[in-house]
């Protein structure tokens, strides 16, 4: 095997990806495209400066609770709270619910409405005077212990509402209802899009798939592939030339979709370590996908065919193992265990998001299967296309 | 006529041995030893492409391989490129069998393929880079032999640019230079100056008049019989898989006392129309 026949072959092919537009727009202008618009969709551009606020409220005051005297009183509050056009207030039917929202940053306060919140405003009412006669509530509060507007504005906020509805805003020091000192909650500041930016990953190196199939079948068409066996050039320098220039290229791809979740916010609070051995699974997954793309030029009899074979490839992999699957029924979940870049993001949103350990038998297992995975599927796609090459 | 070697003296007056792939050269070509020796060689599809051929072709020789479409001249090439294993008989190329040693056959051939089989992505030159590079050469040496061919093809003023901004001649004659960058001893050119003008075709007959200058052995397949009969030391005509005439244009024009080459393609091939399936 000679290592000056496999590097030139690997600069036509990378050359042919920088200079072929179809190419250059799927391996590198498409994941800067996606990137772009699932950040924006998602959370990843402009997240940070939304002018409204998620409170989430749980109403133990209300009709359904079945012990509210004046449930007129905790829905004028919910309303009053939401007229301020900061707060954005969301219903919750419990507070174990709404505390799992905090818990993920959907949502920076949960408010608390005790029973008895309608009685305790009816007394207040009934004799502004006499504390005596009033019936004493307290509102919980729980706020995102990250957020400064949280900890610093929300309750204020909740405060001047209060006063409002009891006493029309006047400086009544004493009220019946107190709120409750915050408790405040660790807040884990994960958007939505920091979910997908692991699978992104996978997502743009899926696409190797047909420009691998397609430039195959156009080589096979053309009659370039026989052109190659008429040199002394082997069918197995051929194929490492193949392998290693979509390496290459995986790499970069992969570099390009790290710089833009990283830009778009996507910070993974781990080692450079983590970082490279990420880089490692995403080449290990571009070989499971130069040898799907093998599989595809086989049984293409033309590029156009390739393209549309490839899909069945691809599409598989792109719903059931990048961050698209996410949301998918129990039956599909189950079926995305039998495609290699469920691994590739598993084990990447283990490493990135999580946080966990590079040790942890998860990660390990997913690496091992990627791993088998990729490198069985390679091999299927060599062998099936060195019969080709040897018979063009 | 046997041309005996003659002892050159060097300037300085001692005896210089001469260089015994020149001496071949001065030989007459039935003289010369053989680039290309085939026995019996036949290859079996669903039709038979290839029945039990038998030639020789001597080194220097500018061969001629014609016949109509489907007579199993690109599927001889095949095999003597070791792209199609024949299904009987032998053939040495370069003296090595296209069998047992197909490698070091490769090593010795250029192929210029029917079809114009380049990289459109790439430049003229690094079309030659990658072909050259294939084979091994010293980057020195290809870069001079780029050089050189671009400029005795007419396309150096174009090499730096994509080849799929050429136009089809540019395409040939540059598919061409391709095929003898590595500078093989033997080159098969199939079909070479196909859909060509004249003016491009002329330069290109002179550059393969040149090859042979040069010692190379030339397979030319065509369907051109003036290129043959301008070009051809000898020809032979294949119908059928069959080696139905061979010699020089001049005897086989004699022999079957035709105008011209191609009224001896016709007698011997008939006029029904043909097509490669």
């Amino acid at each position: 095997m000679k290592t000056r026949r496999i590097i030139a072959i690997a600069k036509r092919d990378l050359k042919r990806t920088a200079r072929e537009p179809a190419a250059l727009f799927m391996i590198f202008l498409f994941p800067i495209v996606f990137v772009i618009a699932f950040g924006g969709a998602f959370g990843g551009i402009g997240g940070s400066s939304s002018p409204t606020y998620g409170v989430g409220v749980v109403n133990l005051d209300n009709i359904s609770t079945g012990v509210a005297t004046n449930p007129q009183w905790s829905s004028l509050f919910v309303n009053s709270l939401s007229a301020t056009k900061i707060l954005n207030v969301q219903a919750y039917p419990d507070n174990e619910t709404a505390q799992m929202d905090l818990a993920q940053g959907k949502i920076q306060a949960v408010m608390i409405i005790p029973s008895g919140f309608g009685a305790s405003c009816s007394s207040f009412l009934a004799s502004p005077g006499d504390a005596s006669k009033w019936v004493n509530t307290t509102v919980l509060l729980y706020f995102d212990s990250g957020s400064l507007f949280a900890t610093q504005a929300i309750s204020p906020i909740f405060q001047q509402v209060l006063g409002t509805l009891l006493d029309g805003g006047q400086q009544t020091v004493a009220k019946p209802i107190s709120l409750s000192t915050p408790s405040l909650v660790n807040v884990q500041k994960t958007s939505a899009f920091d979910y997908m930016a692991p699978g992104m990953f996978a997502f743009a190196s899926i696409f190797m798939i047909m420009i691998v199939a397609q430039s195959f079948a156009l080589d096979k068409e053309n009659g370039l592939l026989k052109r190659i066996r008429m040199t002394p050039t082997s069918p197995s320098e051929f194929m490492m030339s193949q392998v290693l220039s979509n390496m290459v290229t995986a790499f970069i791809q992969a570099a390009i979709v790290f710089g833009l979740v990283y830009l778009m916010g996507f910070r993974p609070l781990v080692s450079s370590i983590t970082i490279v051995l990420s880089f490692g699974l995403v080449l290990v997954f571009s070989l499971c996908n130069v040898g799907f793309g093998l599989i595809t030029a086989t049984i293409a009899k033309s590029s156009g065919a390739a393209t549309g074979i490839a899909f069945l490839f691809l599409l598989p992999q792109l719903f059931l193992g990048t961050f698209v699957g996410a949301s998918l029924s129990g039956a599909a979940q189950s079926a995305s265990r039998f495609v290699p870049s469920f691994y590739v993001t598993d084990a990447l949103t283990s490493l990135l998001l999580r946080g966990a350990p590079m040790t942890s038998p998860t990660i390990l297992l997913d690496i091992a299967i990627l791993v088998v995975s990729s490198v069985a599927i390679l091999i299927v796609g060599i062998l099936l296309f060195g019969r080709i090459l040897r018979e063009s | 006529m046997k041309v005996e070697a003659e002892k050159v003296m060097s300037p300085a007056g001692s005896p210089q041995v001469p260089d015994p792939e020149a001496m071949n050269q001065m030989l007459p070509l039935g003289e010369r030893r053989v680039a290309i020796e085939i026995e019996n060689l036949s290859k079996k599809f669903d039709v038979v492409a290839v029945d039990g051929l038998t030639l020789e072709v001597m080194e220097g020789e500018l061969f001629g391989l014609l016949g109509p479409n489907g007579a199993g001249k690109t599927t001889l090439i095949n095999m003597l490129c070791g792209l199609t294993k024949p299904t009987a008989g032998t053939a040495k190329v370069g003296g090595y069998d296209i069998i047992k040693e197909i490698d070091k056959v490769k090593d010795q051939i250029g192929v210029c393929p029917q079809e114009t089989a380049l990289f459109p992505y790439l430049s003229g030159r690094e079309n030659l880079d990658l072909f050259g590079s294939l084979y091994l050469m010293p980057k020195d040496a290809l870069k001079k032999r780029s050089q050189e061919l671009l400029a005795g093809i007419g396309l150096l003023e174009d090499a730096n640019r994509r080849v799929g901004k050429y136009s089809g001649g540019m395409k040939r004659r540059l598919s061409l230079i391709c095929a003898l960058v590595h500078e093989p001893k033997i080159a098969f050119l199939d079909e070479p100056t196909v859909a060509m003008d004249p003016q491009s075709r002329h330069a290109v007959w002179g550059f393969i008049r040149d090859l042979t200058k040069d010692g190379k052995t030339v397979i030319l397949t065509t369907h051109y019989m003036e290129e043959a009969q301008e070009l051809c030391d000898r020809v032979g005509i294949i119908d059928h898989g069959k080696l139905i005439a061979l010699g020089t244009p001049a005897e086989l024009i004699e022999k079957y006392s035709a105008k011209h080459l191609e009224d001896v393609f016709l007698q011997l091939t008939g006029r029904n129309i043909r097509e490669e399936l």
